[in-house]
């Protein structure tokens, strides 16, 4: 076959080039991502802390919470969030598509995040729990002085993983009208027939988001490691 | 696909080595006369125009027409027996299977436009698309005009979505798009509210409202935001067999058979929920049959 790379300087019949509109596509690709890693940082943490506690009520919480979301296709959570409960409880109807794929998404990967953080507090000695409380610490500042450095140190590598499969999952984002890139591949191929360029650009724009992400959290850990810890002897 | 591409390939290879020899049959007609097959493109939902019923089973106006023009292939070149299969195809797929020998003939819902002929050639014209706007039938929505200020619903991977675009810019208007991810989801946008008006292929709209819960509680406006002639689709510089797929369908619309056809998928109930798509033969589609052409959408205008 031939390659025809000008199509990328083609109007579109809106007066931007698709090259114009494969950027602006990249940047929601990103812009889903990010706000939705932040949603799932936050809400995973808060869930696998809760799961690690000796409350039995949080850690009820937590359980239900992580397997609530971990066993549903997250196709199906966007539609849920998207179609069924604005349909259910009506003030929800005027909630923006990109708001319902943040949640979505923000919550799928929490419940991944939960698990991850869990382990990784679980797999300090317990030794250190005792610890920080004998020396009279309360039980959120055990956390937050003892357990939880070392314990995020740990799970650096996952959470790499979980923030790099943010930006692939963000493609189902095209589901609800969120006009990312997978929603630019699916309507420019069709739009010019050069279906191979476009996609093999949409790729390539794919596999660099993701890969970005993989440096910067290398760069992380390299920088918060601790010498002589779990992962700090290299 | 039993046809492994590398014998495509060999056969191909041979319709050139051995057009020089045999001066009856060239190109397609003469790979269809060798292998004894030919490969019809098959949708799998382009609305009555070409969809499946599933279990390997493609229906449809064009489907059922590609099927005669194979039948009337068989009869120009005397063969005894033509095996002919159906290869299911994608609005992604379909030019590069074409192109490279895997489809004979494609017919589906292709609009025949100038950029695809530069790869592909088209039959005559069997089917104008006109590009439409459904709106609740209470809606104050009376044109294009009122969509300003309104949320327009269509479906992504649709030549709709780029006519719709078109048409902001010349109006200069103002409205947001939502996309569904298929017609299905596109008409529960409407259905659900969320948009005022959904955007898309005429017979696709009417197929879709006349499934709905209450069809009378929907209306097909009356403007037309773009047309489009569909034609079947095969390889570029096949003069023989061009000619071929044109008579026959030409044919067709001699002895009434096309119109025929055109009655039993529109306008009668059709499977599998025996509903009825209930649109009747357009003038521009007639207008079509009886000017045989093969122009590309630039020439057509919307009135």
């Amino acid at each position: 076959m031939s390659w025809d790379w000008q199509v990328f300087f083609q109007d579109t019949g809106g007066g931007q080039t698709y090259l114009h509109w494969m950027m602006s596509a990249w940047g929601w690709t990103l812009l889903v991502s990010a706000c939705s890693l932040v949603v799932a940082l936050s809400v995973g943490s808060l869930m696998g802390i809760l799961r690690t506690t000796p409350v039995k009520a949080f850690v009820w919480i937590g359980n239900a919470w992580t397997e609530l979301f971990r066993n549903i296709p997250l196709l199906v959570q966007i539609f849920l969030w998207y179609h069924v409960i604005p349909s259910i409880w009506k003030p929800l109807q005027g909630v923006p598509d990109f708001v319902a794929v943040v949640i979505a998404l923000g919550f799928f990967t929490s419940a991944r995040i939960a698990e991850q953080v869990k382990a990784g507090i679980q797999a300090l000695p317990k030794g250190q729990r005792y610890a920080g409380l004998a020396v009279g610490l309360t039980l959120p500042q055990t956390y937050r002085y003892v357990l939880l450095p070392m314990a995020y140190r740990i799970v650096i590598p996952p959470l790499t993983s979980e923030s790099m499969n943010i930006i692939k999952n963000s493609s189902v984002a095209f589901a609800v009208s969120i006009s990312e890139l997978t929603f630019f591949a699916m309507q420019a191929q069709e739009e010019t027939s050069r279906g191979v360029e476009i996609y093999l650009a949409v790729t390539g724009l794919y596999f660099v988001s993701a890969f970005a992400v993989n440096r910067v959290a290398l760069f992380i850990e390299n920088r918060v490691r601790v010498p002589g810890m779990i992962g700090g002897g290299r | 696909m039993k046809f492994l591409p590398k014998t495509g390939f060999v056969l191909v290879a041979a319709c050139f080595a051995l057009t020089a020899l045999a001066q009856d049959v060239t190109g397609t007609l003469k790979k269809v006369k060798d292998s004894g097959t030919i490969t019809l493109g098959a949708r799998e939902s382009s609305g009555a125009l070409a969809y499946t019923l599933g279990d390997g089973k493609y229906v449809g106006f064009h489907t059922e027409m590609s099927e005669k023009i194979a039948a009337d292939i068989q009869r120009q070149l005397k063969m005894p027996k033509l095996d002919v299969k159906f290869q299911p195809v994608t609005s992604q797929n379909r030019i590069p299977l074409v192109q490279n020998g895997t489809v004979d003939l494609e017919c589906g819902s292709t609009t025949n436009n100038a950029a695809r002929q530069k790869d592909v050639a088209f039959a005559m014209t069997t089917y104008v698309e006109e590009g439409r706007i459904v709106v609740k039938a209470n809606s104050p929505i009376k044109g294009i005009a009122d969509l300003n200020g309104k949320t327009v619903a269509t479906t992504t991977g649709t030549t709709s979505v780029q006519t719709l675009r078109k048409n902001k810019r010349a109006a200069n208007m103002e409205f947001k798009e939502v996309f569904g991810k298929d017609h299905a989801d596109s008409f529960l946008l409407l259905e659900s509210g969320r948009a005022d008006a959904f955007v898309m292929d005429g017979q696709i709209l009417a197929g879709l409202v006349s499934k709905s819960k209450n069809p009378a509680d929907y209306k097909i406006l009356g403007e037309l935001l773009s047309v489009e002639p569909i034609s079947c689709m095969m390889r570029k510089d096949d003069p023989a067999f061009k000619k071929a797929v044109d008579s026959s369908i030409q044919a067709m619309v001699k002895s009434g058979d096309l119109a025929k056809m055109y009655d039993k998928w529109f306008v009668q109930a059709i499977p599998p929920s025996n509903t009825k798509v209930g649109l009747p033969l357009s003038d521009a589609t007639k207008n079509a049959w009886n000017n045989p052409n093969d122009k590309p959408m630039e020439e057509y205008a919307v009135q």
